[in-house]
């Protein structure tokens, strides 16, 4: 069987509508499975309405935890921490601060009482749930949580077992925004990358920042300009720009409030109906040719 | 005072609010410093259009191992908790995008192989916005360097520039979500200004940004945008978590417009200055509010 291709929406700046065009492709795709990547506020689930599935813990780092009886105050702990993360004083005792712990290990190693553990923390959860257009893959990060990257990781090879497992051709990952951990950790041996901007002076600025990541990591993308009619002018220059970097292609959804509404009655664009739905729709065509192409490639290439 | 503009979600104005106040103070003659710490996508200088005075680097410390010195042992490879150090046969191999900069393996290297360098990963724009009329104020910007993954250095290095004490108002942009590098940014402020917009995207991420600045014992009051769209959930849960709402600003394609094109809205749309003067108002009360308690 071939493995099953994977797409992901992204975008650089948040609220561009990443997440509402990702639940109209799911509709439109008809047997994927989704994987909400964006970890530290995933949405999707929220129009895809999915029968919760079973959460697992998950545990991306572990941290520092000092036994007060054995400790000898020497704050030998507090001299080599790098993250400020041991609160204290010789008089006091010592503590850590879990938010601030980066779970190096460094002091359990250097302490001459043997008063450091290492203790896993968990903090997230993640769940494959049903929605009525396929198996979502999804997470919670703990509040005030780090690691963002690791659950990613986790989420996206999640979605690409359950797609191999039920024999469904296509991954379609909701990214985060931004260009750092959590988005680097979301783009690796992706068939094609789309990015969803918006035509205003920080969505071009953001664009060109998020397209060159995508071209660091030689992946073909393609590009949605999104509410495309609030700057009419501003969005021909972007998709210019967009295919001057040699975007796979690059298409419009003008404004439509229908959106938001769709939204607020917890349902995608697509179900919901209207201007923006048709304008997807022919997003999703092209998107699937060039994903049906990247297959005959890789057929071609193995 | 210090008070910082955070959401959970993107889009939802965090730079247009803390842009225009930030205008809004320095034309009244208030010293404001603005601290863009979105480092991902800074965006405050498309708004304000500042003059660059000098950029910093900002370095973090990865491995560099002397060769001559290393007898390939692989402590340095078993007390790495991030694997960013390995070895193979007798050779080390450093993967400075993995490493965290916590110094175990110089520190614990037997034979003192292992020094630390300076890598960079972003820089520090210090830089002055000129308004019209005479006033200005200093704009600081952090830049993670495309294709790096660790935005936290960069955040901190902004946050953490000389003269803050010196402004009686410090006003930071922070980036979306609820994770490090929002927590870096919002940190030791007086005040968390969330931005949200009145649907169920909205106030989820809401929700989750309220639960992070409460982890943080930080206080925060709401901004809603585009309040006329969308439905009332999300003033329902600020009365029922008895959280001020500081400022509505309606769904008008005029704001958004001027947005679009990059315009500052106070100089732009007509009667917002004094919209976000009473916001503005709310605000410092809540901030000082929160001084005296703590």
């Amino acid at each position: 069987m071939t493995p099953p291709r994977q797409l992901v929406v992204i975008s650089g700046k948040g609220g561009t509508g990443k997440t509402s065009v990702v639940a109209a492709i799911a509709a439109l795709a008809g047997g994927a499975v989704l994987a909400d990547c964006d970890v530290d506020a995933a949405d999707l689930h929220l129009v895809l309405q999915p029968e919760l599935g079973a959460e697992h813990g998950f545990s991306g780092r572990r941290q520092a935890k000092i036994d007060s009886e054995a400790c000898t105050d020497c704050g030998r702990c507090a001299e080599v921490c790098r993250f400020a993360a041991v609160l204290g004083s010789a008089d006091d005792g010592y503590s850590v601060d879990p938010i601030a712990c980066e779970g190096c290990d460094l002091c359990a190693r250097v302490c001459p009482a043997d008063a450091i553990t290492m203790e896993p923390v968990v903090n997230g959860v993640w769940m494959v749930s049903e929605t009525r257009f396929g198996p979502l893959v999804h997470a919670r990060l703990g509040v005030a949580e780090d690691n963002s990257g690791k659950l990613v990781t986790l989420v996206r090879n999640e979605a690409h077992s359950v797609a191999e497992e039920r024999g469904l051709p296509l991954v379609i990952v909701d990214g985060a925004p931004g260009i750092g951990c959590p988005v680097i950790a979301s783009l690796s041996g992706f068939d094609l990358v789309l990015v969803v901007t918006e035509p205003t002076v920080s969505g071009r600025h953001d664009l060109d920042r998020v397209v060159q990541v995508v071209r660091h990591f030689r992946l073909p993308f393609a590009v949605c300009v999104n509410k495309a009619d609030l700057n009419p002018e501003l969005s021909e220059r972007i998709q210019a720009e967009a295919v001057a970097a040699d975007a796979a292609f690059v298409a419009t959804v003008d404004y439509d409030l229908e959106v938001t509404h769709a939204q607020v009655n917890g349902t995608d664009v697509v179900t919901h109906g209207g201007r923006a739905a048709a304008e997807i729709t022919k997003l999703w065509e092209s998107v699937s040719a060039l994903l049906a192409g990247s297959r005959e490639g890789r057929a071609l290439d193995a | 005072m210090r008070i910082a503009f955070a959401s959970g979600k993107g889009g939802t104005g965090k730079t247009t609010f803390a842009t225009n106040l930030a205008a809004l103070l320095a034309g009244r003659g208030v010293t404001v410093r603005l601290l863009d710490a979105d480092v991902e996508e800074p965006d405050c200088h498309l708004f304000l259009h500042p003059q660059v005075e000098r950029r910093e680097p900002v370095d973090v410390l990865v491995p560099e191992v002397d060769e001559a010195a290393c007898t390939g042992c692989g402590t340095c490879a078993e007390v790495c908790a991030f694997k960013a150090i390995t070895v193979i046969g007798t050779t080390v191999l450093a993967f400075p995008e993995l490493c965290h900069s916590c110094g175990a393996c110089s520190l614990l290297c037997p034979e003192g192989a292992i020094h630390e360098v300076g890598r960079e990963t972003g820089r520090v724009e210090h830089s002055v916005v000129e308004l019209r009329g005479r006033a200005s104020f200093p704009l600081v910007t952090g830049v993670l360097t495309v294709g790096e993954a660790k935005a936290v250095p960069t955040t901190r290095a902004t946050m953490t520039t000389a003269d803050n004490a010196s402004a009686e108002v410090v006003l930071v942009d922070a980036p979306p979500g609820t994770s490090c590098p929002v927590i870096e940014a919002v940190r030791g402020s007086d005040l968390v200004v969330l931005v949200t917009e009145p649907t169920p995207f909205g106030l989820h991420d809401l929700r989750l940004a309220v639960e992070m600045v409460r982890a943080l014992g930080l206080r925060c009051v709401v901004a809603v945008n585009r309040a006329d769209l969308g439905d009332d959930r999300v003033r329902r849960f600020c009365a029922a978590e008895g959280i001020e709402i500081v400022l509505e600003l309606p769904n008008d394609r005029r704001l958004a417009e001027a947005y679009a094109r990059g315009d500052l809205l106070i100089e732009a749309v007509d009667g917002l200055e004094t919209t976000l003067t009473a916001a503005w108002e709310r605000i410092a009360a809540a901030a000082q509010a929160g001084r005296a308690a703590s």
